[in-house]
């Protein structure tokens, strides 16, 4: 590994060190968020899974390297978000869709 | 003969064919939790108002074994910088680390699935429950002890969050002869706990898994690294993946389960 190359690299490891505190305060807020009463608990909710989110494209941005990764794996991933969200939408549609005379308490 | 492409990229698709496989894999796995999560979605959109339960676990606990989880995320990647960087040695501490962490986190929820199992629901013949953890439960004698409270209604045991003031817990001595019905908080117990013990059991299995590919690369695999280090390299950054998917599905189970 050349001198430049090494450099570069110590450059990619302290971005791993910044992303990693992230995700320490990341756990920490989503905890302290969760006492916080917002009035709504559907807000606690969203609040909670929004930090979720972030924390979760910090480890899959910058851990698993999806923020300069090869268009194939892009491709592979967009199909798999599709079923995914296909995959809630059922979950939605399915809410509320009782077969007839099903007791619902 | 020599398997392809394990260092050097397929020219069609750019990357050397572990990744492209790790990655159909992992797009295997999204779809696995997605249909657990939206089992639970399901399960507490149908929950009867007031029977979801809140505030059942130990938040933390529970904090505690994320933060083992992230710091282990760290310890994977630089690992594999270590790697990339020739510095054997540094890879070795990082994924020693790497292991205890994935040990203490199996630790910790080991401790927390004990605890459940040592939580009885106690229906008595006069219709009241006691709800507490086992003290002493001789199948000889003719009394159980639990360390708990008695409720009237059975929807005070779901919201511990709202309740006020705090419950204390004493220590109640129920004679045998008084007991309807005793379960103790497993999967069976209700749906919260099943798709509780569901979700967070899988994901164990799934922290087992990788620390036993992880371990096998600090051990006996890493003597691939005097003889093809490249390959060795991709292999680690293989095993990372599947580590950081790993802590990816607990950042959601943690708040999904402990606190919302």
């Amino acid at each position: 590994m050349t001198a430049e190359a090494h450099e570069d690299f110590t450059h990619h490891v302290r971005r791993y060190l910044y992303v990693f505190y992230a995700l320490l305060f990341g756990t920490l807020v989503t905890v302290g968020a969760s006492y916080i009463p917002f009035g709504h608990h559907s807000v606690n909710i969203a609040v909670a899974l929004v930090i979720a989110c972030g924390k979760a494209f910090l480890v899959a941005g910058f851990f698993m390297h999806l923020i300069s990764e090869r268009k194939m794996i892009y491709g592979l991933l967009a199909f798999t978000a599709c079923f995914f969200l296909g995959l809630m939408f059922l979950t939605l549609s399915a809410y509320g869709d009782f077969p007839r005379m099903t007791v619902t308490h | 003969m020599d398997i392809p492409y394990t260092v050097e990229p397929r020219p069609d698709t750019g990357l050397y064919n572990a990744k492209v496989g790790i990655w159909l894999f992992l797009a295997s796995e999204v779809m696995l939790f997605g249909a657990l999560f939206s089992s639970y979605i399901l399960l507490r959109v149908g929950a009867p108002e007031g029977y979801w339960p809140r505030g059942w676990l130990n938040v933390p606990v529970g904090t505690i074994n994320t933060l083992v989880l992230i710091t282990s995320s760290i310890t994977t990647v630089m690992a594999w910088a270590a790697c990339k960087m020739h510095q054997f040695g540094r890879f070795k501490v990082f994924h020693a680390c790497t292991l205890l962490l994935a040990m203490t986190f199996v630790c910790i929820k080991s401790y927390e699935y004990h605890d459940k199992f040592m939580h009885y629901e106690i229906t008595l013949t006069d219709g009241r429950i006691a709800d507490g953890h086992i003290v002493s439960n001789d199948p000889k004698a003719d009394h159980v002890v639990i360390s708990g409270r008695y409720v009237t209604d059975r929807k005070d045991l779901y919201d511990l969050e709202e309740r006020k003031p705090p419950h204390h817990h004493e220590e109640i001595t129920i004679p045998r002869s008084q007991i309807e019905k005793m379960e103790r908080y497993g999967p069976w117990h209700n749906t919260y706990l099943a798709i509780y013990f569901t979700l967070t059991g899988l994901h164990a299995l799934h922290v087992i898994g990788g620390a036993i590919v992880i371990g096998f690369l600090w051990g006996p695999g890493s003597k691939m690294w005097e003889t093809d280090p490249e390959r060795f390299t991709n292999r680690v950054e293989i095993s990372g993946l599947f580590w950081h998917f790993v802590d990816l599905v607990w950042i959601f189970l943690f708040p999904v389960l402990y606190l919302i």
